[in-house]
């Protein structure tokens, strides 16, 4: 079977159970630039290079596997993996289930693409089915169309089944750049959630101390915000 | 894949489409295919085997075990496929680990159910902590043949359990009359002889549980249908080489060539199969082929 | 807030009617087995209609697969081949994309892009193609006694028909149609899953199990929940043809019929 993951360092197959555990890090592999699956079929984008560092500096050894964005808190409570690191944004709602590391892209905008710029943002709403977006659609009164993945949401807004899209704005910058002024953001944007962070089961504290401190590190020497704008531009929000 | 995929930008016509269905990406997806052909070819027999268990224990004479047999077929029978695979996985996966805890680790003091957490003691992970990713994903592999062949058995089983009942009642009480035990009966008349009548039934089974392999993303296996979405989805230039918009539509087109010709491969056979087994039979398309070839 | 409230509330949230906004959070049982309830609504509306009126094709197309005119029976062999030959979500797909089309050159047909009539025309052709395979086997076996009996009454085309052919083929169909009954109803729950997108979150059981486990992040009580209405929606289906079932050999001795209803057809 092709392996979709590789691990960051040599698996320590021969050593006993005293040794290190391997840390199983699920994310989704379809949200650009968060993560996303490349060309050569593994795991990459922004998580991923700040997932190997913090490994790196917490001392762990890291393997990557990717997962169903439904299922994907059962499954880490479940243990099948030992984090999500998937830009989940850390709401109240997930943090009764599971445990958040402090966040690594600070609190973000969702924002609305569509046709045209004046669209009417009460009317037909695309979001992905699932998402703080979704939730935020059913309450904002406007007509709420549902779909099962963010390519779709954006498909629709194109053939017009939707009026406008609401996503997170990162993901929807370099489509709305690539479109060749097709689409266009709309109306203001809109702060959801409380930034992106790891999520952890809530009886791991010493995994979660470990990721915090490793993420705290590279908060202080600006490594962080350097990766920001690596995969999020220039004008990305940073710490 | 081949040397001059370097610079795919300056690549165009057949040599593009040559780099670009090659990539690493690709590959995967062509893995994919023998995924689920392996797939199927082991759950077939392992639906077998949990329908002929079904069937024999719902026609059992003892109550208890006939009462699980039926309710084991009627009850997921009754539950749609996709509903099953949306949680049972997680639930085999856990039941097994419990089970391991509890032989394993007979001595942990920690409560298995933390809140929202399931833990066992490291030892009795599934697969354990520190193996390869190869184990896992034969580890999951392995989940998702046991779910399908647990959902089939309960069809097949209801397959199987008409086909036995529809031996003719004569060739049993001949058995009987020749002084055969009930177990002797059952082996050397009953099961030879149901297959005929089991065949367009399990025939059809097998039509729909190749049509089922679209659901095993559900189940974590990375299918053609993951492979074909995530592929056909729109690419900007920014994570890929080779962008491209929407293009799922090719995608499943393809997909849909590959599930036809499936399907009118099995059917031949099938249709082979059958014919092989009516021969000499005392049915009516047994006649049919006496008929015929004399 | 008592569960008679929340069935004031969510009895008819699938169908937009109640509560706008569903629950967010505090999540008692009684709204996952209301809502999940609720939308079952989807479920038997999308079942029953492509039932009944795929019973209607499923019949021509049986026939028409039947005959020796191979302008009749070609057309009949490749829709039955094509719509058993590929997975349902891939139809869906298709059809939402052909929709999509008709769509936009003419808005009249706009209704289409809609679950609400789209779906259930792919249902409609999905359950025709099955059935009518189902069908053309039960012609097949028509004992030829039958037929050369209804010929020395001196029935022919339409009486003929109607008074043998039809009945026996029924008859003898009826067992493998049970089964692709209970496959649609199945069926129903891939309309919202992978097909048609979901309007002002009125979906169906699934949909609203689905929200459920995301919510809850715990997938053990609504798809059981949701497994359980599909347990008492395949008893009732049960139930009724097997009443057909015994109407359509009421005139067999008791013996007789028993053999016929567990001789194995085709299941789907």
């Amino acid at each position: 079977m092709k392996k979709l993951v590789l691990s960051v360092a040599a698996l320590a197959l021969t050593a006993g159970l005293a040794s290190a555990q391997t840390v199983r890090m699920g994310t989704e592999g379809a949200y650009p630039p968060y993560n996303f699956i490349n060309d050569a079929g593994e795991v990459d984008g922004f998580e991923r290079e700040l997932g190997d560092e913090l490994c790196a500096r917490a001392e762990l050894t890291c393997e990557w596997v990717t997962n169903e964005w439904d299922s994907i808190i059962p499954n880490l409570v479940s243990g099948n993996y030992d984090t999500i690191i998937a830009g989940m944004s850390i709401t109240d709602e997930r943090d009764e289930v599971i445990d958040f590391t402090q966040n690594y892209i600070p609190p973000a905008a969702s924002a609305y693409v569509a046709l045209s710029a004046d669209v009417d943002l009460s009317g037909i709403i695309a979001a992905q089915t699932a998402t703080i977006q979704a939730g935020h659609v059913a309450e904002t009164g406007a007509t709420l169309l549902e779909f099962p993945t963010p390519d779709e949401t954006i498909a629709a807004v194109r053939n017009g089944e939707a009026d406008a899209v609401l996503a997170d704005k990162d993901f929807l910058v370099p489509i709305v750049n690539e479109s060749g002024g097709e689409l266009v953001f709309a109306g203001e944007d809109v702060p959801l959630g409380g930034g992106v962070g790891m999520g952890v089961r809530e009886s791991d504290g010493e995994l979660k101390g470990k990721f915090d401190a490793a993420i705290q590190s590279m908060k202080d020497d600006g490594t962080l915000n350097d990766m920001i704008k690596k995969w999020f531009g220039d004008e990305a929000l940073v710490f | 894949m081949f040397s001059f995929c370097t610079d795919p930008d300056a690549l165009e016509g057949v040599k593009w489409l040559s780099c670009y269905l090659t990539t690493g990406k690709h590959q995967s997806m062509y893995w994919a295919v023998g995924t689920v052909l392996l797939l199927l070819a082991i759950t077939a027999p392992a639906a077998l085997l949990f329908g002929f268990g079904g069937a024999t224990a719902a026609r059992s004479r003892f109550r208890p075990l006939a009462w699980f047999g039926k309710i084991y077929i009627s009850i997921v029978r009754g539950v749609p496929d996709i509903a099953f695979f949306l949680f049972f996985v997680i639930a085999l996966d856990q039941a097994f680990e419990w089970v391991r805890h509890q032989v394993k680790c007979p001595d942990w003091d920690q409560e298995i159910w933390q809140g929202n957490d399931f833990r066992v003691c490291p030892e009795a992970k599934l697969p354990l902590g520190n193996a390869a990713q190869w184990v896992h994903e034969t580890y999951g592999f392995f989940l998702a043949v046991l779910t399908f062949a647990i959902v089939f058995g309960a069809f097949a089983a209801n397959v199987l359990y008409g086909a036995m009942q529809a031996v003719p009642r004569a060739q049993i009480e001949t058995a009987e009359a020749y002084g055969m035990t009930h177990r002797q009966s059952f082996w050397r008349i009953l099961v030879p002889q149901m297959w005929v009548y089991a065949l367009p039934g399990l025939s059809n089974l097998w039509m729909v549980l190749i049509k089922a392999t679209p659901l095993l993303f559900l189940l974590g296996v990375e299918d053609i249908v993951y492979w074909a979405r995530e592929l056909g989805g729109s690419k900007t230039a920014q994570f890929t080489d080779y962008p491209h918009p929407d293009w799922r539509m090719w995608y499943f087109a393809a997909l849909l060539v590959f599930y036809l010709a499936f399907t009118r491969v099995s059917e031949i056979v099938l249709d082979k199969i059958m014919r092989r087994l009516t021969k000499g039979q005392a049915t009516m398309g047994g006649e049919k082929q006496r008929k015929a070839a004399a | 807030m008592s569960c008679w409230d929340t069935i004031a509330d969510y009895g008819l949230r699938s169908l937009g009617y109640g509560e706008r906004l569903l629950p967010r959070s505090d999540f008692t049982l009684c709204q996952q087995f209301t809502l999940i309830g609720s939308g079952m609504i989807w479920n038997i509306y999308f079942g029953t209609l492509a039932l009944v009126s795929g019973f209607i094709l499923a019949t021509a197309v049986a026939m028409a697969k039947a005959a020796h005119n191979p302008w009749l029976r070609k057309p009949a062999e490749w829709f039955v081949f094509v719509f058993r030959g590929s997975p349902l979500f891939i139809q869906f797909f298709f059809a939402y994309f052909l929709f999509l089309s008709l769509k936009s050159s003419y808005p009249v047909l706009a209704p289409l892009t809609a679950a609400a009539l789209g779906a259930l025309i792919v249902l409609f052709l999905n359950t025709a193609a099955y059935s009518a395979e189902i069908f053309f086997g039960a012609l097949q076996s028509i004992p030829k006694g039958d037929v050369e009996a209804a010929d020395a009454y001196g029935m022919a085309g339409w009486s003929r028909f109607r008074r043998v052919i039809w009945p026996t083929m029924l008859r003898l169909g009826w067992p493998a149609y049970t089964n692709e009954a209970i496959f649609l109803f199945h069926a129903t729950t891939l309309v919202f899953f992978s097909g048609f997108p979901t309007t002002k979150q009125q979906g169906d059981a699934l949909y609203y199990a689905n929200y459920f486990a995301d919510k809850t992040f715990n997938p053990f009580i609504p798809y059981p929940i949701l497994a359980g209405y599909f347990i008492l929606l395949t008893l009732v289906i049960i139930t009724i043809f097997g009443r057909v079932n015994a109407h359509l050999n009421r005139h067999l001795p008791q013996a007789g019929r028993s053999r016929i209803r567990l001789r194995p057809q085709l299941i789907r």
